[in-house]
């Protein structure tokens, strides 16, 4: 797989600091899902140079207002720009990494 | 408020006699003309779907029900915009003296705009609209809000792709709605073929309004019509709305109740005769006058001569031309004696001309209630209305001027109505309103001895013992008179007929006198002759008493005589007589003739 010369891919530099927030709502299951579902695919693809901040919407509700958040949960890449964000539990691993650019999209 | 709103058991014509039962809780709109029409308002603490294509108020009317609902009902309101953000709309509003801003610091609005303009979101398995809902509740809960309005929800679609997902959560959306007791108005956007182009009129199914925008004729027209009304009594028809300076107003065809007062006032209509003619007094105040004809009748002077009499009262007359400007009818009235210009410049009359096609009908009407409400007029004229025929359909018109006669009857002016017809047809607009007017005067011309010649009569006036007859119809140096025409075996005599029929009669006059001069004359001649021939015979008479008597004098010795005559001839002819010789024949008694 030709993933070096792929224009839309960034292969993380183990320098730069990943910074992800993730909007969730209380304890729902697909809260939960989504948590350990980001969790695992970072110890994978980005060890070491992330940083994740959870974000329960249920007690900070305005934060959904400015942040723009409609869908829930919703992942926002804040780091390294430009702001991505991806809805869902984030069970489907490889449209996760379609969308941080960790993975070239091989679906269209 | 809500107590006051028309139930729906008067806008239709149903027995209604019995109580309502658990009657359907609503939310008046405050919007004039949507109460009437939804029979209260939208139903209470349910979503309401208002779905229409682009440009046509969908916005608007969904924010003016907000607004009106906080200046007027103190029910707080959520918008929560899809299209539109915050800026935009408290601009866009603002030019309807809707001031968002302030409702906003009030406490009593939030206007969340909802971006979705991020991108193209990734999806990565089950999600829900979570966020949605705990900004929409965080909203409503901001401010209390009882009514919200979500515009416009489809966007959604755009944004994510997966639609059976966001088809459960809007159904799960309005569900929610219904939950939290908020009366909802959800905008759409017309689809091809369906109310809404992604179906949701499927999940809002208590009340379904469509706004249309249509061009006729140049003109163009926003409708409203209330497709669905579950559980409710609802006007079915499409009205006409539009967005005027303060808002929506939908224009309702039929008015819902009858209960302006009547005033038994007169106004003069500034011709003497008219005013005999209807019963000594003019038109009632506060009524609706049709003056109908064929053109050239003299409609506009017999308009202009009742501004006329009105402002020279002290009142005011307002004069909505539709086919003169201002400055020709003050010429053209000039010319028969009614001077227009000293009223225009005491600031009593005011004229407000303009064609039919610069507006449309709604937009008319609209503008006219302004200027009537501005001016405060005791008398309106509209001059003339058939020309409204030219920007809508005979029933639009109609709506139109029910609209109008029922506005300025509850402001207690008369109006006067002119309207143009064909000799051959009577327009459609005098069919339409002429259970409208109060009274009806028909002006035509009458042609014959080649001429045209013009009459007016009284067709219909309510509650005044009119005439019946016609009288002619006489445009003077002092303005209108009205002269009486003349019946006889040819029919109706006007013009020069009847001037030649007065001359006939005056020469007949004249003959009759003259006659009787010259019998008087003969009659004293032959007076003269009797009392002529009555002193002839006692002449005659004297004579003869003369003579008889000198005879009586002489007759003794006559007698004598002739005895011894008679008797001398006797022994002559040796016979008797028995005959007086001595009368021989009556003239000899006499010698005079």
């Amino acid at each position: 797989m030709n993933v070096i010369n792929h224009p839309n891919v960034v292969i993380a530099p183990a320098e730069e600091v990943w910074h992800l927030r993730l909007y969730v709502a209380g304890q729902s299951p697909k809260s939960l899902h989504a948590i350990a579902n980001l969790t695992t695919l970072c110890e994978e693809h980005l060890t070491g140079h992330y940083e994740i901040e959870i974000i329960d919407l249920i007690e900070n509700p305005s934060l959904a207002r400015s942040d723009e958040i409609v869908a829930i949960p919703t992942l926002v890449r804040l780091l390294p720009p430009p702001l991505r964000k991806i809805i869902g539990d984030l069970s489907n691993t490889e449209r996760v990494l379609v969308g941080l650019r960790l993975q070239p999209d091989t679906s269209r | 408020m809500a107590t006051t709103a028309i139930k729906a058991d008067q806008l239709t014509t149903a027995s209604g006699a019995a109580p309502p039962l658990a009657e359907l809780l609503k939310a008046p709109t405050g919007i004039s003309g949507l109460d009437e029409v939804t029979g209260g308002g939208l139903p209470r603490g349910r979503p309401t779907l208002l779905c229409g294509p682009a440009g046509c108020g969908k916005t608007l009317l969904a924010m003016e029900f907000l607004i009106r609902g906080i200046s007027r009902f103190d029910e707080p309101g959520v918008f929560m915009a899809f299209e539109e953000s915050a800026e935009d709309l408290v601009a866009n509003v603002a030019s309807l003296g809707f001031d968002l801003a302030q409702c906003e610091a009030d406490g009593q609005l939030v206007v969340e705009h909802v971006d979705l303009l991020g991108g193209e979101m990734e999806v990565t398995g089950d999600w829900d609209l979570g966020g949605l809902f705990l900004r929409l509740g965080a909203a409503i809960d901001a401010v209390g809000a009882k009514r919200v309005v979500i515009d416009t929800i489809e966007t959604l679609f755009g944004a994510f792709s997966n639609t059976a997902v966001l088809r459960s959560e809007l159904r799960r959306l309005f569900g929610w709605l219904k939950d939290r007791g908020v009366t909802a108005v959800i905008t759409g956007e017309r689809g091809d073929g369906t109310l809404t182009r992604y179906g949701i009129e499927e999940y809002v199914s208590d009340c379904v309004i469509v706004l249309d925008h249509r061009v006729t004729e140049q003109t163009s027209t926003r409708r409203l019509r209330i497709l669905k009304y579950r559980g409710s009594l609802h006007g079915t028809n499409e009205y006409p709305f539009l967005i005027g300076e303060s808002g929506v107003s939908v224009l309702p065809i039929t008015s819902p109740g009858l209960r302006n007062s009547a005033s038994t006032q007169r106004t003069s209509t500034g011709v003497a005769r008219l005013d005999a003619m209807l019963g000594n007094g003019g038109f009632y105040k506060g009524s609706t006058v049709l003056v109908n004809g064929t053109a050239g009748t003299g409609k506009s002077t017999l308009a202009a001569q009742f501004c006329d009499a009105t402002c020279s009262r002290g009142d005011r007359a307002l004069y909505f031309a539709f086919g003169e400007s201002e400055a020709e009818i003050v010429r053209n009235m000039s010319s028969v004696g009614i001077d227009l210009r000293r009223w225009v410049d005491a600031g009593l009359l005011q004229f407000r001309c303009s064609r039919p096609s610069v507006l449309g009908l709604e937009a008319h009407l609209f503008a006219m209630q302004k200027f009537a409400d501005e001016f405060d007029p005791a008398v309106v004229v509209m001059d003339p209305v058939s020309d409204l025929l030219r920007i809508g359909t005979g029933a639009d018109v109609s709506a139109m001027l029910t609209r109008q006669v029922d506005f300025l009857k509850a402001k207690g002016v008369t109006a006067l109505f002119t309207s143009l017809s064909s000799a051959a047809e009577p327009a459609q607009a005098d069919q339409q309103i002429a259970s409208l007017v109060d009274t009806w005067l028909l002006v035509k011309t009458m042609e014959g001895n080649g001429e045209h010649n013009r009459v007016l009569y009284v067709l219909k006036s309510r509650g005044m013992a009119h005439s019946n007859q016609i009288r002619e119809f006489l445009l003077t140096d002092q303005g209108i008179e009205l002269a009486d025409v003349y019946v006889g075996p040819q029919g109706v005599l006007t013009g020069s007929a009847r001037q030649a029929q007065e001359a006939q009669e005056r020469f007949d006059g004249n003959a009759w006198l003259e006659d009787l001069e010259q019998r008087r004359v003969n009659l004293e001649r032959r007076r003269e002759a009797v009392e002529a021939q009555t002193a002839a015979l006692w002449r005659e008479f004297e004579d003869e008493a003369d003579i008889v008597g000198r005879l009586l004098s002489h007759g003794s010795i006559g007698v004598e005589d002739r005895a011894g005559q008679r008797a001398e001839q006797g022994r002559l002819r040796r016979a008797d007589t028995d005959e007086p010789a001595y009368i021989a024949h009556p003239s000899d008694i006499g010698g005079v003739k």
